[in-house]
């Protein structure tokens, strides 16, 4: 288990590598002068100069990588052009607004869009199914920013029941004010990954209720609950959490978009504002800080795959 | 010689299976119905000028009309006709949709061949799949797209981009299986070059797989294009975008719902289109992932 | 023999395909005594699963009806049965065991869970005695280092320990009656042997009565007393072993015979007859296997054969030989 975790881990480093140098290129490579853009057109030439040493872009493009990987090997993340904060600090601000949608989200999801996969799998071919399959195929073809502003018209300008935006932190005003300003957002940006997993689960149950061992339980005399929540979700598990990853990456990449429908303080508000306003090492630090986290949280995947299925555990 | 007799067969062979599979998906509902959608919208698309409405012509006189007669979808705070809008709003989409899957699905085609041909690059570009996985697909196009300045083409590059590395995986996975067959093998032994190996044999047995997976990327890239244009980082307004009178039609919501009613209806069904498409064509071409109708 | 353990009567099983419905079992009836031992033997899609399945009512629920017939077990009609006692039965009373044994057995529970399983629920068992029970069951189906092998998962058995793991799972609670679904088609041939001997025994020690499906004319030879031959959805003949080797009553029994192999040679797949069996869906008038018959006469493709009563404990679906047979007797 440890050796395994070790060689991911080893297996991860070339891929931050990259990613680093993929996003260090991306602002680097592309045409345009940031320092013009961060200047804006009406700034004198000195202006624009000095700008472009504060950032370093007047040195060779390979010492500035050089000296960005250096800066990262010790966390640095670089500094905000137009928060006068570091990106990690500005990161740190927003996480957990991000971390709270993103966790209320996934709590949402994964009961519900396994269940329905479930339901869908056992009743295959009956009316159960054809309707569940056919709010799955909803939930991956609506644009969530879409259904978040009807959502508000109706649910807060309408009815008055969630606020229509904003964020109330976990320590200001406890669980309450807390999840009620997010369960909005949370549930419209759970309708995508709910359709997502449900389809992949429904594929996947319906291969385990065809397996021999599923006849085997049945002739054992194993009632048909158990058969289903015992024999076959187990083994139904493992190709779901194969695709964990991409779910999570779903939900981030998603709380990006609904961030700017319900005005969440979060990291999506972050990188778009920093995008709007050409705050490039802002961007940069906070792209880089996603990339870090998706191969840690990739990492943890394949742990908790080793956990559901026994045959790679000793591999 | 014996090779070309193989191949006559084996394309006899082919000839009749494309015949089934055809037969199949006509009589694939899910397939059908997203045939019928996405077709409905194509000709709509394509009818777009008949309206005889410029999408930008402005009307001050005639701001925020409700749907009518006249003004099918109703006006927007500029008095523009939104029928008309969200028509010309379907050929962006449509044609953003349609570049992203078939570049996507041309450059990791190629990715994924190549690595499955040649095992010295498969690390390397495996590796450089799973940087660009690293990040979301759709901030990963967010930070492409903003640094590639706000153009239709701009969109185009990003969202492929985003979408390569895990086309580029399932052609390669399937590539790898073909490789262990007993005819490639021979091929090899006999002297086939590696571009003949590629062309003829790994890239035809893996068109299924890469067809479903281009067509939920089309999906994904019109629910993404739409995304990204309503965050501000589409084509620049006034381009009837779908994303883009979304994110105009905000503000005037509450009174003027109609404004980014209609968009959304259409991003909705154009995906939903692809995404019955795809369904039918996995059922079909896809055996491993089969899933009844 | 007295009251049979088993009797099943005009057993019909029928599947819906994209052809329309395809009867794969028409009208078999059989019985199985206290401790018998009876064979099944069929080429490949005769329905001799189909059968064995509808019994514990295992059959595929989503393409079938509710097979007709009868089913009588204990004084019941297990064809009737409300699904609890159904559950009860199955596992407890009748256990079956399957071809594959390396899809059988459940990837992510580990031996000891899918052996106590059966004990827990069936005698309320709690889980440290069902696993004293596992280890004791694995060492009566000769597994080695029992003890820890309970502990472990399927994945680390290699098939044919995990047919043995299934025998262990089958006889857990002791059933009247186990039905083996072509247990060594799947093994090496030595592998083979071992398990038929560890069946053999079993059924001897614990006085189960046994249906054993079989390609293999071999095995039932060895194994059985009385053997059912199954063509197409029904059955062709029926007979005591010694009898039916000595002397088949259907042709295509004695295609069977004619066509068995070397001793030593892997049986996987029945010798061949020439042609092949048909398509279930097809209709074929007369007698199913005239088309394949070597004596097959004008009235054949005319008539559909009876199963006609071919001396004591004799019954063949082939007028013509039947006839024959009856005019040698009596001359
Ligand atoms: N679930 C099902 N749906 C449709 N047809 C089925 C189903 N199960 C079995 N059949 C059909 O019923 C017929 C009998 O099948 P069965 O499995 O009983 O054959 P068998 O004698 O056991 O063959 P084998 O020796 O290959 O195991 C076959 O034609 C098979 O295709
Ligand atoms: S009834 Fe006729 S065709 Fe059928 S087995 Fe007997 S002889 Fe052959
Ligand atoms: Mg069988």
């Amino acid at each position: 288990m440890f050796r395994g975790i070790m060689m991911r881990l080893s297996q991860a480093v070339p891929v931050l590598l990259i990613f680093s140098v993929m996003v260090f290129m991306l602002m680097h490579l592309l045409p345009g002068d940031p320092a013009l853009a961060i200047a804006g057109p009406d700034a004198s030439p000195e202006a624009v100069q000095k700008i472009r040493e504060q950032l370093g872009l007047d040195r060779p493009l390979i010492v500035q990588l050089l000296e960005w990987f250096s800066h990262l090997a010790v966390g640095n993340f670089g500094e905000s052009l137009t928060l006068k904060q570091s990106v990690i600090s500005a990161v740190g601000e927003r996480l957990p607004v991000t971390l709270s949608l993103s966790f209320v989200s996934l709590v949402v999801t994964l009961p519900i869009g396994i269940g329905l996969g479930v339901v869908a799998a056992y009743w295959r071919n009956s009316w159960i199914d054809a309707w569940v399959m056919v709010l799955a195929l909803l939930g991956v073809s609506l644009p969530g920013f879409w259904v978040g502003i009807l959502s508000v018209l109706y649910f807060s300008v309408q009815l008055g029941w969630f606020p229509p935006s904003g964020y109330v932190p976990l320590t200001e005003g406890g669980v309450g004010p807390w999840l009620a300003s997010l369960i909005q957002p949370a549930v419209v940006l759970a309708l995508f990954q709910i359709g997502f997993l449900a389809r992949i689960t429904r594929s996947a149950m319906l291969d385990v209720l065809d397996q021999d061992f599923i006849r085997t339980a049945r002739a054992k005399g194993v009632d048909e609950w158990t058969t289903i929540s015992k024999h076959a979700f187990r083994n139904t598990l493992i190709p779901v959490v194969t695709v964990l990853g991409i779910t999570l990456s779903l939900l981030v990449g998603g709380s990006v978009v609904i961030e700017q429908v319900f005005a969440l303080p979060g990291i999506g508000r972050l990188i778009v504002q920093g995008i709007l306003n050409r705050d490039y090492p802002l961007v940069q630090g906070t792209m880089l800080l996603f990339g870090f986290a998706f191969v840690v949280i990739n990492i943890l995947v394949d742990i908790i795959y080793t956990i559901v299925d026994p045959r790679v555990r000793y591999g | 010689m014996a090779e070309a007799t193989i191949l006559a067969s084996g394309e006899a062979i082919a000839a009749r299976r494309r015949f089934r599979v055809l037969r199949k998906l006509l009589h694939h509902r899910s397939f059908m119905a997203g045939f019928i959608i996405v077709a409905v919208m194509v000709i709509a698309a394509l009818c777009a000028p008949l309206t005889g409405v410029d999408p930008n012509q402005m009307r001050v006189r005639l701001r925020f009309r409700p749907p009518s007669e006249v003004n099918w979808f109703g006006t927007d705070q500029f008095g523009r006709d939104l029928f008309t809008r969200t028509l010309y709003g379907a050929q962006l989409s449509l044609w953003i949709g349609l570049a992203v899957a078939v570049l996507s699905g041309v450059v990791g085609a190629a990715i994924g061949v190549l690595s499955a041909q040649f095992r010295r690059l498969d690390s390397l570009l495996m590796r450089i799949m799973d940087a660009l996985m690293a990040a979301p697909a759709i901030l990963l196009a967010i930070g492409l797209g903003a640094a590639l300045g706000p153009q239709t083409h701009s969109v185009i590059i990003a969202l492929a981009v985003a979408y390569i590395p895990r086309t580029a995986r399932i052609v390669r996975a399937s590539a790898l299986v073909t490789r262990e067959l007993e005819f490639i093998e021979a091929a090899r032994v006999s002297g086939a070059s590696s571009m003949r190996i590629m062309f003829k044999h790994l890239l035809p047995n893996a068109s299924g797989p890469l067809l479903v997976q281009s067509t939920f990327v089309f999906a994904f890239a019109i629910l993404a294009e739409a995304a990204l244009s309503f965050i501000g980082i589409g084509p620049p307004p006034p381009a009837p975008s779908w994303g883009n009178i979304i994110a105009e039609g905000r503000q005037f919501a509450v009174q003027s719902w109609w404004i980014m009613l209609f968009p959304g209806f259409a991003i909705s069904l154009a995906a939903l289109g692809m995404n019955l498409l795809g369904d039918g064509l996995r059922d079909v071409l896809d055996p491993r992932l089969k899933v009844e109708s | 023999m007295a009251v049979p353990l088993l009797e099943v009567d005009d057993l019909t099983v029928r599947f819906r395909t994209d052809a329309g419905w395809m009867t794969a079992v028409d009208r078999v009836s059989l019985a199985v005594g206290e401790g018998e031992a009876l064979g099944i033997v069929g080429e490949s899609g005769s329905g001799k699963s189909v059968t064995a399945l509808s019994i514990l009512r295992l059959h595929a629920a989503a393409t079938t009806r509710m097979p007709t017939g009868k089913i009588h077990y204990g004084g019941k009609d297990l064809l009737t049965l409300p699904t609890r006692e159904m559950r009860q039965i199955r596992g407890g009373e009748i256990a079956m065991i399957f071809q594959d044994p390396m899809s059988s057995l459940n990837p992510v529970l580990t031996i000891a869970d899918q052996i106590g399983e059966s004990l827990r629920l069936h005698q309320g068992v709690d889980q440290a005695t069902a696993r004293k029970r596992a280890i004791e069951l694995l060492d009566l189906v000769r597994i080695p280092d029992a003890a820890r092998r309970v502990d472990e998962y399927p994945h680390r058995l290699s098939g044919g320990m995990r047919q043995r793991v299934m025998i262990a799972i089958a006889i857990a609670c002791r059933p009247k009656l186990l039905i083996a679904d072509e247990p060594t088609t799947a093994l090496d041939v030595t592998i083979q042997a071992q398990i038929l001997d560890l069946l053999r025994d079993l059924q001897r020690e614990l006085g189960m009565s046994v249906i054993l499906i079989t390609h293999d004319m071999g095995v039932i030879a060895e194994f059985a007393r009385r053997v059912m031959v199954m063509y197409a959805g029904r059955v062709v003949e029926t007979a005591p072993v010694g009898q039916m080797f000595r002397r088949p009553v259907h042709p295509y029994t004695e295609g069977l015979l004619t066509a068995i192999p070397k001793l030593d040679v892997d049986v996987r797949r029945l010798p061949t007859i020439a042609g092949s069996i048909p398509d279930p869906t097809a209709v074929i008038p007369g007698c199913r296997y005239s088309p394949r018959c070597p004596q097959v006469q004008e009235s054949c493709r005319r008539d559909s054969p009876a199963l006609l009563p071919a001396g004591p404990e004799r019954e063949a679906r082939c007028p013509p030989r039947v006839a024959a047979m009856a005019k040698e007797t009596v001359a």
